[in-house]
């Protein structure tokens, strides 16, 4: 089931247009079929597991690449027919692309603003400007070896803004970040956007795309699973639920017997953990733990459960997302889980 | 018009960057320079010490051989750098902006000419120090080396063409040493072609490092007199038969490795 009702036509205000991209390395179907739409001025997150064509997609659509079948438009040239204008329009920044690490900082901006052909006085101009944007200007001079990790994806990002291209393509901007930097990388990634420009963004982390998409699709071996909106995609699991766990299995009875009461569909019980799907969010959680506590349950957590897009991955795919660390904001699930595939 | 403009300025700006790193990474200078100093001092005193040549210093005829060793083994470098850059996806963003598709395996090739330049400066230097001299006056020695460093620069495409070929720079110095020992060995660089048995002496007389390194003597005066006249066509005529192997290398081997680089991805 497809949670989308949006049309999928092609249309003129599309900067990014995929259409049945297929392609495969022997007998690996990197991408089984792909269908991709980003409007103007918005940000496609396409979301998936490793090995599920993330990177395959982006680099057909940045030229690298040149799919088995199907066809791609980007800021309105053909991917596969005028590679050349498609360059023109578009910045690369992430997984695939990368920065020097023997040059400075400057340098590395420099060099890809000459490569823009933006002229020594512009391309100078602008190195500088970003630099001063991403917070590098203090580190402007030294070799980009002796940069942090989050530094170094921020000077990555910079290097895909040097040419105001409209186009942007950010492969996994913050895999491997800590949490600080992954957040300090989304809110330049939403100012880049309220520029008006178009993104398309792949992630592994649901929180990333829930945060930062407009539109999401998710795919898992090379192929749409599901598109739609967080909200949407959220919705295909269903609504809230009370998560509660116990101090001890004693009030174990109690606790099914209160939150029964309040639950629309039965109880669900895991070790120590009752969880109830209810409707009326914050308010029926007061009243259900004023029960509980009336009951003399002893609680050792407890709290409203929303769906998260991990949730939705996993209704859909049958696998948890994949996790480098744990910093997700809801509780008990989402610990790390090898790759199934 | 403004292609040929734009790619010379991306040519410049990639050959840029490689001459940064060239300061910036002193095991790449250390290698440049250390490298041929050794090689020289090596071969100087442990064969230059032990064989004579009578009429003639053998450590003389060492030097040419030594640096068109030395020279051949750079252009390794070539090769690596780009298998590396491919590596790390730095070629994939130069892929992906509007820059000149020659770019970056030209520019390369280019800056690669300083490490050779470098490199054969140390070598002349230390073969001084041994004892080599110039006979044949300072235009011809000068044509020498300008010989030398077009071969070298040849052979560069050649390794531009693997680099691009293979998934990383180990693979690249494998497979190298492997073509490159046999091609500067069988050869005469350290001893005449002629004292080699059967088909090694076919190898090495028809060998362009064998060219070179004869044509190098040659301008440097340093083929001891009374040494006789090679009997092959492409030992009498060195700088011509190196000529015809620059031009016929390059002419296969920039058009392949152009047309590889705008295939080239990182394996990821």
């Amino acid at each position: 089931m497809k949670p989308s009702t949006k049309s999928r036509a092609p249309s003129a205000g599309n900067d990014i247009e995929a259409r049945g991209l297929v392609k495969r390395y022997g007998d690996v179907v990197a991408l089984d079929g792909l269908d991709l739409s980003v409007p103007q001025g918005t940000i496609l997150g396409l979301l998936g597991p490793n090995g599920a064509g993330k990177t395959t997609a982006v680099s057909i659509l940045t030229t690298l690449l040149v799919p088995d079948s199907g066809t791609a438009r980007v800021a309105g040239s053909d991917v596969i027919g005028s590679p050349g204008e498609v360059r023109k329009s578009i910045g690369l920044s992430g997984q695939n692309a990368a920065v020097d690490e023997h040059l400075t900082g400057f340098e590395n901006l420099d060099m890809i603003g000459r490569l823009y052909h933006l002229g020594k006085k512009r391309s100078v101009a602008r190195a500088r400007e970003l630099l001063e944007r991403f917070d590098l200007a203090d580190a402007a001079d030294r070799p980009a070896k002796t940069y942090s990790g989050g530094m170094r994806r921020r000077l990555d990002l910079a290097g895909a803004l040097v040419a105001e291209a409209p186009v942007l393509f950010l492969d996994e901007p913050t895999t491997g970040l800590d949490p600080r930097s992954r957040i300090e990388l989304w809110t330049v990634i939403r100012d880049l956007v309220e520029r008006g420009r178009t993104l398309l963004l792949t992630t592994q982390y649901m929180e990333e795309a829930d945060q930062l998409a407009d539109d999401i699709v998710v795919i898992d071996h090379g192929r749409e699973i599901a598109h739609g909106t967080a909200d949407d995609l959220k919705r295909m699991v269903g609504g809230e639920r009370i998560e509660v766990s116990l101090e001890s299995d004693a009030s174990m009875e109690d606790a099914q017997r209160v939150l029964a009461r309040f639950s629309m569909d039965g109880v669900y019980v895991e070790d120590r953990t009752v969880t109830a799907p209810i409707s009326g969010g914050t308010q029926t959680l007061t009243e259900a733990l004023r029960s509980l506590d009336s009951e003399g349950v002893n609680l050792r957590d407890a709290g409203l459960r929303r769906p998260t897009l991990d949730d939705v991955f996993l209704s859909l795919t049958g696998h948890v997302a994949e996790y480098e660390n744990e910093d997700t904001t809801n509780v008990g699930q989402s610990k790390i889980m090898e790759e199934v595939h | 018009m403004e292609r040929i403009s734009y790619a010379f300025a991306d040519g410049a700006a990639i050959a840029k960057r490689n001459v940064i790193k060239i300061k910036r990474v002193p095991e790449i200078l250390f290698s440049v320079l250390i490298t041929p100093l050794v090689f020289v001092l090596l071969f100087a005193y442990v064969f230059g010490s032990s064989i004579d040549i009578p009429g003639g210093s053998y450590r003389e005829f060492l030097i040419g051989g030594t640096f068109a060793l030395t020279l051949t083994f750079g252009a390794v470098f070539t090769g690596a750098g780009l298998a590396e850059d491919m590596q790390k996806g730095i070629i994939d963003r130069f892929r992906s902006l509007p820059m000149s598709q020659s770019a970056v395996v030209f520019g390369r090739t280019a800056s690669d000419v300083i490490y050779n330049v470098l490199s054969l400066i140390i070598m002349a230097g230390a073969g001084l120090i041994v004892g080599w001299r110039i006979h044949n006056g300072i235009g011809n020695a000068l044509l020498g080396f300008a010989l030398l460093l077009l071969f070298a620069y040849a052979i560069s495409w050649v390794m531009a063409y693997v680099g691009l070929l293979v998934p990383s720079p180990e693979v690249v110095n494998n497979a190298s040493f492997m073509v490159i020992f046999p091609m500067t060995f069988i050869a005469n660089t350290f001893v005449p072609a002629e004292n080699l048995p059967g088909p090694l002496r076919v190898f090495a007389e028809w060998n362009p490092v064998s060219a070179v390194t004869q044509a190098a003597r040659e301008l440097f005066g340093n083929i001891p007199p009374g040494t006789p006249e090679p009997t092959v066509w492409p030992l009498q005529n060195g700088v011509l038969y190196t000529l015809i192997w620059v031009v016929i290398i390059i002419a296969i081997f920039a058009p392949l490795a152009v047309r590889r680089y705008k295939k080239a991805r990182a394996k990821s």
